[in-house]
């Protein structure tokens, strides 16, 4: 039988401000306090607490209802900072015990593409937020953005954890299904979940468009889309933010939500969740050399790292990392591990820019080049910290008003 | 064929600013529409005559233009007191007129003889000094009167209209059949200081030849060796905030000291910066040029690594355009027409120091920013060609004479 496993990424950037050549060396306050509360309040009112009263009551009223989400530190600290209701409502949802919690970097980042100590860094970090708010051992990893390829396979399964997330992107399924669970070729006994992203996309993205020839989607014909598929999971994998910060509550999609499981039901469609696919036999095996993501058409990671820009950015950040680590200076490596948020590097990106399409919708600069241009400006301030160069305080304000 | 009889009042190489490029591209390119163009020009006095016969010769790429000469002194930049002060001396040893107010009439009678004489089905006049002529051949041939406005009054003067051609501005855009501003932020201007109903007028803006043999000199200065470069062109006016620049150029020079800034124009606010740029003691760090055209433009763009258009006031800014076919990354003022189509350059606000200074620091120091903006810069201004306005002026044509 078929069953469905839904998965929810939670995640809020640290946006940065529109940080200056003259803050450099006299400013650390890199990050965009008043725009990520104002934000952070806005999802939480239109997405997270709605869409989390919604599952509360799904899963009371489905036995067999279940969700897994993954929560970055970013997201997470935001809502301790912001919006402490939505905190308490996940951990409400995690005392439900029908929620599962999966594994990735704390920092929402990329660094397995960069530097692989900062990356086990960021994972471990990621397991001890997990385990102490939700009680919970995850076994198994979403990598950032769904970045995934063999290496990153044979990497988490040594961590122990048993099954790992991917976009099951054409390019490397070919004529195979999504539906079935694989195994990397690289390792031993890991399982690869591939996201089925024609049926995720037509939530995450299509929901409420016009043109398209299946719009209006209603749970009903959905389920009735489902149904006559074949394999063992239908991998439903996408942003939580698409419940009524995406698609938009007046189009209908927590109605959707709402319904979802019943018609599923009237189907004899079950869920499950990804640890639960652990068990099942692999269909085959997967050779994955380079890193496929869930982002744009080229499903690659163009969108964070496709030009110079952004190569140099990247380069520079982890070039730092001993030296901000040696510092002990805990605010320091706070800051910096900040910056490694992929959204960053997303912010930088020229290819779509043309078009002004979905990147445009998620930068809160005005250009990539002006993304670039305070990233840059807040790492030479960070090197200036590193090095105990920078003039703060009475005395350095004192002569910057004389100069002034 | 539709055939127009087109009044304007400069054509490279006689030109001394951008609308003499934007009137070059829009005839080339409404030749290859098939359109047949009379163009009436003033011609300046003595000194520039040779160049102008020149502008005949290297005109051929129109075999369906025609250009009549109209002796005149006009300057389209000079404001009248300028004129006068400036030009005086010339226009008493010509016999059409004491000043740009009888030039512009002068112009007008001339081209109603014009209008009896030449075959025409529409009529086209670039800003305020043709627009009486354009009037004028209107009521001669009573042919709709398409007026073309590149500047506002307003823009020129920084909101301190002279009246007579703020009343000359008026009557033409009055008399019009169809306004073609070369912007929204030109359009809004218009809309703002004159009782224009909205749907008279449409927006086109320009494009920029697609290609040139000047674009691929890859011109490199003795100065390029160790110091990077930061280019001011156009003239040194209020309108294009060159006084913004020198301020610029104090704050960037106290991040990298190793940097020349260019200021390739003339213009009446030159004296003032040269003053300027002495107080800030930062004078030799600060080229001068003086008034570059043809070639030196090219080369003044291809030595920069970075064009900086500051301006107060930009109704289009073709030059913004130019620098980018020259493969020089730009930063422009968002209070310019341009930054209505161009995305991939810098923008920012022309009283924006501190952040004109942030990008400027960021594009010298970062080779990255730099490749990228000019890489992409470059490839997105080969969609700013010249059918696409000729095109759309071709249906605006075809509209009026319905």
């Amino acid at each position: 039988m078929t069953n469905v496993c839904l998965y929810f990424q939670v995640h809020q950037p640290f946006r940065m401000r529109k940080y200056n050549v003259f803050d450099i060396g006299h400013n650390n306050q890199y990050f965009d306090d008043q725009k990520n509360k104002e934000v952070m309040q806005k999802v939480a009112k239109k997405c997270y607490l709605p869409a989390n009263r919604i599952l509360r009551n799904l899963i009371a009223k489905h036995d067999d209802f279940k969700v897994a989400f993954s929560i970055t530190g970013m997201a997470f600290e935001q809502f301790q900072q912001y919006a402490p209701a939505v905190l308490d409502s996940f951990e409400e949802l995690a005392a439900t015990g029908a929620v599962e919690f999966l594994n990735e970097t704390y920092h929402h980042s990329l660094a397995f593409l960069h530097n692989k100590d900062e990356f086990l860094d960021q994972v471990r970090m990621h397991q001890r937020l997990i385990k102490e708010h939700f009680k919970q051992k995850p076994v198994v990893f979403r990598n950032t953005e769904l970045v995934y390829n063999n290496h990153l396979a044979k990497t988490v399964e040594d961590l122990g954890y048993k099954a790992i997330l991917a976009e099951g992107a054409d390019h490397i399924l070919g004529w195979k299904s999504p539906n079935y669970v694989y195994k990397p070729k690289t390792t031993k006994r890991m399982r690869l979940l591939l996201k089925n992203y024609k049926l995720s996309d037509d939530i995450a993205f299509r929901f409420s468009d016009k043109s398209w020839s299946g719009y209006p989607v209603t749970a009903k014909k959905y389920a009735d889309w489902l149904a006559p598929i074949l394999g063992d999971s239908i991998n439903l994998f996408m942003d939580y933010e698409t419940f009524g910060e995406h698609q938009w509550e007046d189009k209908g999609i927590f109605k959707f939500l709402e319904h979802l499981p019943a018609e599923l039901k009237k189907k004899g469609l079950s869920f499950h969740w990804p640890s639960e696919l652990v068990k099942l036999e692999p269909k085959s095996e997967l050779d994955i050399h380079h890193p496929v993501s869930w982002a744009d058409i080229e499903r690659d990671v163009s969108a964070w790292l496709g030009n110079r820009m952004q190569n140099a950015a990247a380069e520079r950040l982890y070039s730092l990392r001993k030296d901000v680590l040696a510092s002990k200076d805990a605010e320091l490596i706070d800051a910096w591990r900040k910056l490694s948020t992929s959204d960053h590097f997303y912010y930088m990106c020229t290819k779509w820019f043309n078009d002004g399409d979905v990147h445009k919708y998620f930068n809160p600069h005005d250009s990539p080049y002006e993304a670039f241009i305070a990233y840059m400006n807040i790492l030479n301030d960070l090197i200036l910290r590193v090095k105990g160069e920078e003039q703060r305080g009475v005395g350095a304000a004192l002569k910057r008003w004389i100069s002034a | 064929m539709t055939r127009v009889l087109m009044l304007g009042w400069e054509f490279p190489p006689y030109k001394t600013g951008g609308l003499g490029t934007a009137c070059y591209g829009l005839t080339k390119g409404l030749a290859r529409n098939g359109v047949q163009v009379t163009f009436v020009m003033p011609i300046a006095p003595e000194g520039a005559h040779t160049d102008f016969v020149k502008l005949i010769g290297a005109n051929q790429f129109a075999k369906n233009m025609k250009i009549i000469e109209v002796p005149s002194t006009l300057s389209p930049y000079t404001t009248a007191e300028e004129y006068d002060e400036n030009y005086a001396p010339l226009s008493v040893k010509s016999v059409y007129g004491k000043n740009i107010y009888a030039e512009a009439r002068r112009f007008a009678k001339i081209a109603k003889a014009i209008a009896h004489k030449e075959k025409h089905d529409v009529i086209h006049a670039h800003d305020w000094m043709t627009y009486e002529a354009g009037i004028v051949a209107k009521k001669t041939s009573h042919k709709p009167l398409v007026v073309h406005i590149h500047a506002t009054e307003f823009d020129r003067t920084g909101d301190n209209p002279n009246p007579y051609i703020a009343h000359k501005e008026y009557e033409g855009l009055k008399a019009a059949d169809i306004i073609i501003a070369n912007s929204n932020f030109t359009k809004a201007n218009v809309l703002k200081h004159y009782k224009i109903p909205e749907e008279k007028i449409r927006v086109v803006h320009w494009g920029i030849e697609e290609d040139h043999p000047d674009y691929k000199l890859n011109y490199q200065s003795p100065l390029n060796k160790d110091r990077k470069m930061v280019l001011f062109l156009g003239r040194v006016t209020l309108q294009k905030g060159p006084d913004y620049f020198i301020e610029v150029a104090k704050k960037v020079l106290d991040f990298e000291p190793k940097t020349l800034f260019i200021i390739a124009g003339d213009g009446d606010m030159l004296p003032r910066i040269i003053h300027r740029a002495h107080d800030l003691g930062i004078s030799d760090k600060v080229i001068f040029t003086g008034f570059l055209q043809g070639q030196d433009v090219h080369k003044a763009f291809q030595m920069a690594d970075l064009y900086v258009m500051p301006s107060v006031s930009e109704p289009f800014g073709l030059v913004a355009l130019e620098s980018l076919k020259n493969n020089t990354p730009t930063i422009i003022s968002k209070q310019s027409g341009v930054s209505e189509v161009l995305k991939h350059c810098l923008k920012v606000d022309f009283w924006d120091i501190n952040r004109m200074t942030d990008m400027i620091v960021n594009v010298l120091r970062n080779p990255e920013l730099h490749e990228e903006l000019r890489e992409n810069g470059h490839s997105e201004v080969q969609k700013f060609n010249l059918d696409e306005p000729a095109r759309k002026v071709h249906e605006i044509y075809k509209e009026v004479m319905r």
